[in-house]
């Protein structure tokens, strides 16, 4: 019986409540000791052969026939107006067959209305101006220089502590802070628990902007067929392309379709539809030819999204055992030109320790630069670095272990929401990954600097919380081929987490079928509904629908054998792939048998994830312990080894649950040593351009990385009792660097990324 | 493109191999070999990741050796030969680098994966045994995002220790 209900929704560190329609009733979850044969089991990736062959498409990769190409021109300055803009030379240019710009584009709002898709006020070095569509990509390029334009320059602000000072620029005419003020709360009485406390640390901390630099860069494929409009993206989130695209071109829905089988990274940049989306679809329309914008890596390191810089303050008060008595919070996020949700940075301090008295003061602020977007755990990685460091920092003042103190802090339940958690082992992170860093070998951080002229190592740790419950609504379906075999329908998207090899082996789990028998088909919104892959979500939110599709299929299979083997449904058993009378094994038939005497898709199944429970938290937990070695001379950190333990409840494949730890963690690695998004305060140009200019990690800096599950089944998570683990890991890692580092050195560095110079600087050896 | 006509001004007549076929092309000076494998060679396993030869996903083998597409003209590989990712999986026999890939679970998105795939047969042509250090030097010049750099190294490990043991599993 459908019915509708209000469902608090969770995600990237946000709480909405929204409406939810739940069809019926969910199945039970399964048990923690359920004999699974293929859940839980390391299954290698059903796309495995196509990705590592080359045949995989992904939209970079398609060129129709008649395919324009496009390229945008973006704005020089940090800010201006556009006063006189002239594209009739670039529109003349051989083989250009479209530009678009503010004079002929329609005024489509963007940024939740903060401006338009040409917006001749630009605020932003990257900001676009104009977009040259053509036969081929070099022709495009040419054109734009064509383009003739004259700037009204403005005067900008990049630096966010500057652009919240009275008389500051204005980024925005509604203020420079996002929602107007900064966001506060506080329970107990912070300011009497600091002064009475046995101990206080204060640190404040600064964190970089941190590129995705996805390897497929952002873009998209657009064609009409009459009024239909089909959209190849580069996208996590294809019923949102879909959605954002219809509304923007005021078109019905159901004459949008968006298709993405195969996407080369996103990490929260690639949430939703981008102007070059929509710039492409009016290209197409104009043009009546398939239309391509894809951004250059350069345009990635401008225009694509970032995590966006931070500076905290934190004051911790405690007493002399180590029991926290305070946290003093405060938090500004730079997002740049444009953003439309705040940096969710208050969320660790409220809710990862116990403490009666918590004040936390946090705002996102515009700036002049790039637009910020969600990267990977948005907010809780840079204040996961302000907090760890604090308590670790209090650890060591009071000559205690740090990972009692965590546990001796340990938050029993929800104190935010005031109810328990659903599951909780953080302890248990705790113990396994002390275990596994060998942390009896970590020595007490020395008082002062220790500047000895050798390589000096350190162990440091830190704890992570985040979200990861997943949510309705979600939905697939199951149909058998004639021959037996399963396909399974469902409109998500595998962003390379392995989502489409976990869903596979949910449904192969309770169809009794090989892996190799069952097809996963994603990546279309012409299939059943499921949400954006981001927040950790996907299988969480995706998993139970499967499962309770092909439970469909399961009773339908075991009703026609019943029929055929005269015998009661409820005697009926399904293994590996047959189906018998219980106590008779030769009366049997298998699956294929029994599909071939119907037609194709005879025998369907339909599912959808059941709502959340509304009386408990769920979240993930984990914690990461790191051993660095560090050169006193030459001030290179190498890591020698990250212990990454997480709770994420039941793990449906253990390969990919590691692929998922390593691939945050080499994340957090760069965040911590490497990666600085670095713009220049004269004009607010981007410096670090592309790969040269910009550190990923590569190969020589990874160090050891053991990925430990506690894989205990949350209880009411879902029908499977999973929750996410596509961000947790990249949480805490930068902040357990940062203590390794300074209990090597004896001094703290809380100006990440922790480069050679800042640690020579810190030790004294340079002014 | 018909190899028949007479090049337009500014164009140049090529001939090269490409996974073991013969291909003749009619190019622009400026055309990357990058874009003619992928753009008019339709063989778009080789990905393009930066343009500028920072990346690493556009490696393929010229002559056996490994080297970016992005920074190499078309017009230089005339009379060269050159293969591609997709010529690795054509091989009658699985190749061995692949199937390790696939078990060591040595990418997540993919899309520098091809990359990966011919720096490292690019190392094993010349040094069917290569060491660790020999491995992550072939490959640091590839990005991967993803992070899937371990897996790509004990993939290539197990390829270095296999080959020359005889055939098995």
């Amino acid at each position: 019986m459908p019915r509708i209900i209000k469902q608090k929704i969770e995600f990237e560190g946000r709480v909405e409540e929204r409406e939810v329609v739940i069809e019926g009733d969910d199945l039970p979850i399964w048990t923690a000791d359920e004999p699974f044969t293929v859940v839980g089991t390391p299954v290698t990736r059903v796309d495995g052969q196509e990705r590592v062959s080359g045949a995989a498409r992904y939209t970079v990769d398609l060129y129709p026939p008649g395919m324009l190409h496009g390229a945008v021109l973006r704005s020089p300055h940090a800010h201006a107006r556009v006063v006189r803009l002239d594209t009739a030379k670039a529109e003349r240019f051989p083989g250009v067959r479209a530009v678009l710009s503010h004079l002929n584009a329609p005024k489509i709002r963007w940024y939740n209305g903060a401006s338009w898709l040409f917006d001749p006020e630009l605020r932003y070095v990257g900001d676009e101006i104009a977009a040259v569509f053509a036969d081929d990509a070099e022709a495009a390029r040419d054109a734009l220089d064509l383009i003739e334009i004259d700037y009204e320059v403005l005067p900008h602000v990049i630096d966010a502590e500057a652009a919240i000072r009275p008389g500051a620029v204005l980024v925005h005419p509604s203020g420079n802070i996002l929602d107007g003020a900064p966001e506060r709360y506080e329970r107990g009485n912070v300011a009497q628990a600091l002064d009475r406390a046995d101990a206080t640390v204060d640190l404040t901390v600064h964190t970089p902007d941190q590129l995705h630099h996805s390897m497929e860069t952002h873009g998209s494929l657009v064609e009409w067929s009459g009024d239909r409009l089909t959209i190849w993206d580069s996208t996590q989130h294809i019923f949102g392309v879909r959605r954002q695209l219809a509304g923007a071109l005021k078109i019905p829905m159901d004459t949008v379709r968006v298709v993405s089988p195969f996407m080369g990274g996103g990490f929260g940049s690639k949430n939703g539809a981008g102007k070059y989306t929509v710039i492409a679809a009016l290209a197409a329309r104009l043009a009546g030819r398939p239309a391509r914008l894809f951004y250059t890596r350069i345009e990635e390191s401008e225009a694509a999204g970032k995590r966006p810089r931070s500076i905290q303050k934190i004051r911790l008060g405690a007493r002399r055992d180590g029991t926290l008595t305070a946290i003093d919070y405060w938090g500004l996020s730079n997002v740049g030109a444009y953003r439309a949700v705040t940096t969710p940075l208050s969320g660790p301090a409220k809710e990862l320790y116990a403490c009666p008295n918590v004040r936390t003061d946090t705002a996102s602020v515009f700036t002049h630069t790039g637009p910020a977007a969600a990267f990977r755990a948005p907010g809780y990685v840079e204040a996961t670095v302000a907090l760890e460091c604090a308590v670790e920092a209090l650890a060591d003042q009071l000559g205690l272990d740090p990972v009692e103190v965590r546990v001796r802090n340990h938050a029993d339940e929800d104190q935010v929401q005031r109810r328990p958690y659903s599951s909780k082992f953080l302890r248990e992170a705790y113990r396994l990954g002390a275990r596994s860093i060998g942390w009896e070998r970590r020595r007490p951080t020395p008082a002062g600097p220790t500047l000895d002229g050798t390589k000096r190592r350190g162990i440091g740790m830190a704890g992570q919380l985040w979200g990861g419950a997943g949510s309705p609504p979600a939905y697939a379906e199951i149909r058998l081929n004639v021959d037996g075999t399963a396909e399974i329908r469902i409109g998500t998207q595998d962003i390379g987490t392995g989502a489409k090899t976990a869903l596979t082996q949910i449904a192969a789990e309770v169809l009794s079928l090989p892996v190799g028998r069952v097809r996963l088909i994603l990546g279309d919104t012409d299939l059943p509904y499921s949400p954006l892959s981001a927040g950790s979500q996907t299988i969480a939110s995706c998993g139970p629908a499967v499962r309770m599709a092909a439970d469909e299929v399961r009773r339908h299979l075991l009703d026609a054998a019943a029929s055929v083997l005269e015998a009661a449904p409820n005697d009926i058993r399904l293994q590996a792939g047959e189906l018998h009378v219980a106590g008779v094994p030769d009366r049997k038939i298998s699956i294929s048998e029994l599909t071939g005497r119907m037609g194709n898709f005879t025998i369907a199944g339909r599912g959808f994830r059941g709502a959340n429970p509304s009386d408990v938290t769920i979240r993930t937990w984990g914690a990461q312990f790191a051993e660095v070695e560090v050169d006193t001379e030459t001030g290179e950190v190498t890591v020698l080894k990250i212990a990454a333990c997480h709770d994420v409840g039941r793990v449906i494949n253990p390969l990919q649950f590691e692929s998922q730890i390593q691939g945050g963690v080499i994340q957090g690695l760069g965040f911590a040593l490497s990666e600085d998004h670095a713009t220049d305060p004269e004009t607010g140009t981007v410096l670090d351009v592309g790969f040269d200019g910009y550190a990923v990690p590569r190969v020589s800096m990874i160090p050891e990385i053991e990925s430990l599950a506690v894989n205990i089944p949350d209880p009411v998570a879902n029908n499977l009792g999973v929750k996410g683990v596509g961000e947790p890991p990249i949480i805490p890692t930068a902040a357990a660097i940062a203590n390794a580092v300074a209990n090597a050195l004896g001094v703290r560095i809380t100006d990440l990324p922790i480069t050679p110079m800042k640690v020579l600087r810190a030790l004294g050896r340079v002014g | 493109m018909n190899p028949e006509a007479p090049p337009t001004a500014g164009t140049h007549r090529i001939h090269l191999s490409v996974n073991g076929r013969s291909h003749d092309a009619v190019v622009a000076p400026r055309r990357t070999l990058l874009h003619l494998l992928r753009e008019d060679l339709h063989l778009t396993g080789t990905k393009e990741g930066c343009s500028v030869g920072t990346c690493g996903a556009c490696t393929v083998l010229v002559d056996g050796k490994a080297m970016l597409s992005c920074m190499l003209l078309a017009v230089q590989a005339h009379g060269r030969s050159v293969e591609t990712v997709e010529g690795v999986a054509q091989q009658e026999e699985a190749d061995p680098l692949l199937a390790a890939f696939i078990a060591h679970d040595a990418f997540q998105c993919g899309f520098c994966t091809p990359g990966q795939i011919m720096a490292l047969r690019g190392l094993f042509r010349q040094r069917p045994k290569a060491s660790a250090e020999e491995i992550r030097r072939a490959v640091e010049g590839n990005v991967c995002r993803c992070g899937a750099h371990l897996r790509v190294q004990a993939a290539a490990l197990e390829v270095a220790g296999r080959v020359g043991a005889g055939k098995s599993g």
